[in-house]
């Protein structure tokens, strides 16, 4: 059986290959190197190696209770709010290690910005949503508030069904515009990852579809990695993706290599349905 | 696969006839319940009803605008209730700031910041058992600490401070419901995008509680408002003919000044304590209609 840890170098080349394009050496956004990680007793993550690459669209699926959505939260470090987590190894973003104690959280969450499974927009008005990460990090000028807003609100392609009803509060939004708005608020802070917790799974397809196209836009200047329980979503919407089981990384490649050709026989047995 | 053989139907255990019988009896159990109920609350409104009615009716001839201007007196149609109407307005002035600013500091603190330990539990129980304390005890407090120790004297800073300490317990609890209901995605979401700890905790959190926490602050003021142990024993004065000039000046309030008239044998001064409750009742309404309001109208958005 083939080694798992595969060289993504070769995968890149290979896949290429295939497409008959030239080869690109991708630059790394996210290294992550013997990842562990445990709720208290219960080892949650088992060494974890990923190297997850710019500009692409990263998929995570696994049935439930893989570690997926563990997994995409220790990227931005949010996973440490639940007080039992203990983690061991490696994660470097653009080469730095994440958990090196010079690097402030807060610094981190804001080049990797995160969209949630449930909707989550703060109980203030729709503008106030978006500006609230800039007023964060100090922005106080009106005008350049009120083009950030309108700026990440076209880019998460909500502005036309918003324009009319900034200062009206969010929650009066359909839940498909919520979650077009928790993208927009997130785009606000102009990060550089955008990590996604199954962020339709509480959509209507209509909504989903919207979101499926708006992840596709966003690619070109950011870096997605989505957690998906829908196989047919990751094939539809990603270049690479990852397939988690029991808290390991069983196979890691092109998304047409995952669902199209899979080395290992726990990949082809979850992607056929035959369990999960 | 070949389909399992039809098992036999097993006996039944319910019987349509025993349960018909049950429904009929449940049903009658069903209107009884609802009448006692209502009985319930119908005896809570008549006796509301007949304590209103009593004091309206041996009170509102006394109501008058001089009645709100005058300085208590010896004689009745000239006494009036600007003094203690002006100490409890001045002590509710000064309970309110205070009551803010510590009781929901503490309630932030132990719900934002506290890990949960066997202490903080220790502090959260005997915090709640100090919200039952009757409010004479805060009133010996008061003395020995504030008009004493500190040498306040029977000054309206000491009745304020006496009185705060009183509503702190149920502030402080109240304050602690309204933030632990704020959702914890609300939480994520804001860290999510590089808010510090303090910067959620100030800009969703305690907006999002607002409503609840305004609401504790007001019922715990309309409490206060009522209380006469307390205010006795800091030694607020039973006697005094103008209103308080600073924090530090004598000062009455409106139940000692009702607790004055009272005691008086003459009919005409039970008039008079009337209209004082009456006056009494119609800030504490106002109060808790306030409190309602506040409440309705932003939970809407929620």
């Amino acid at each position: 059986m083939m080694d798992t840890k595969l060289n993504t170098k070769s995968v890149v080349t290979e896949g290429a290959e295939r497409m008959n394009q030239p080869v690109v050496a991708r630059e790394s956004v996210y290294n992550v190197k013997n990842l562990n990680l445990w709720y208290g007793d219960d080892h949650a993550l088992k060494d974890v190696n990923l190297d997850i690459k710019k500009n692409e669209v990263t998929a995570i699926i696994g049935p439930s209770g893989c570690g997926k959505s563990t997994f995409i939260k220790t990227l931005n470090r949010m996973v440490e709010l639940v007080p039992i987590v203990r983690t061991n190894g490696v994660i470097e973003y653009h080469g730095r290690n994440i958990f090196e104690k010079e690097y402030g959280v807060e610094e981190l969450r804001t080049s990797v910005g995160m969209v949630f499974q449930q909707p989550n927009p703060f109980p203030k008005s729709i503008y106030d949503n978006i500006a609230y990460g800039p007023r964060v990090h100090g922005v106080k000028n009106k005008k350049i508030l009120d083009e950030i807003v309108e700026r990440s609100l076209r880019r998460a392609a909500i502005w036309d069904e918003v324009k009319d009803r900034l200062n009206e509060n969010a929650y009066g939004l359909s839940g498909g515009q919520q979650q077009r708005l928790c993208i927009a608020r997130c785009l606000a802070i102009e990060p550089d990852v955008i990590l996604m917790d199954e962020p339709t799974s509480a959509l209507d397809p209509i909504s989903t579809l919207k979101v499926e196209e708006l992840v596709q836009e966003l690619k070109s200047d950011y870096s997605i990695i989505i957690v998906t329980h829908n196989m047919q979503q990751a094939a539809r919407v990603s270049d690479k993706t990852a397939f988690f089981l029991n808290g390991e990384v069983v196979e890691f490649d092109q998304t047409d290599r995952i669902f199209g050709n899979p080395t290992d026989k726990r990949t082809e047995d979850y992607i056929s349905g035959r369990f999960g | 696969m070949a389909l399992p053989e039809k098992q036999p139907v097993t006996k039944k255990f319910i019987d349509p006839v025993a349960v018909k019988k049950s429904i009929s009896q449940r049903l009658v159990v069903n209107n009884v319940t609802k009448v006692i109920f209502l009985v319930g609350l119908f005896f809570g409104l008549v006796v509301l009803g007949i304590l209103l009615f009593g004091v309206i009716r041996d009170g509102a001839s006394w109501l008058s605008l001089e009645f709100l201007q005058n300085a208590p007196s010896r004689r009745a149609e000239r006494a009036g209730i600007y003094p203690a109407l002006m100490g409890s307005i001045f002590l509710m002035l000064l309970i309110i700031p205070m009551i803010f600013i510590i009781g929901v500091g503490a309630a932030i603190y132990l719900e934002e910041y506290a890990k949960k330990s066997r202490m903080t539990s220790f502090i959260e129980v005997n915090i709640s058992n100090l919200a039952g304390v009757p409010s004479i005890v805060f009133g010996l407090l008061g003395l020995t600490f504030f008009v004493r120790n500190m040498g306040f004297g029977s000054t309206l800073i000491a009745g304020a401070l006496t009185l705060a300490l009183m509503s702190l317990p149920v502030v402080i609890v109240s304050s602690q419901e309204a933030i632990r209901a704020v959702p914890q995605a609300m939480r994520h979401a804001s860290l999510a995008l590089g808010a510090s700890k303090w910067q959620t905790t100030f800009k969703v959190v305690l907006p999002a509680s607002l409503p609840g926490v305004i609401t504790g602050i007001i019922l715990a003021v309309s409490r206060a408002i009522g209380e006469t142990a307390p205010l006795i024993m800091v030694g607020a004065a039973i006697f005094i003919a103008r209103a308080p000039e600073g924090i530090f000046s004598e000062f009455t309030a409106l139940p000692i000044q009702i607790y004055n008239w009272t005691s008086r044998p003459q009919a005409d001064f039970q008039g008079l304590a009337a209209a004082g409750i009456i006056i009494l009742m119609v800030i504490l309404l106002t109060m808790n209609s306030l409190a309602i309001w506040i409440r309705n109208r932003f939970s809407k958005r929620y």
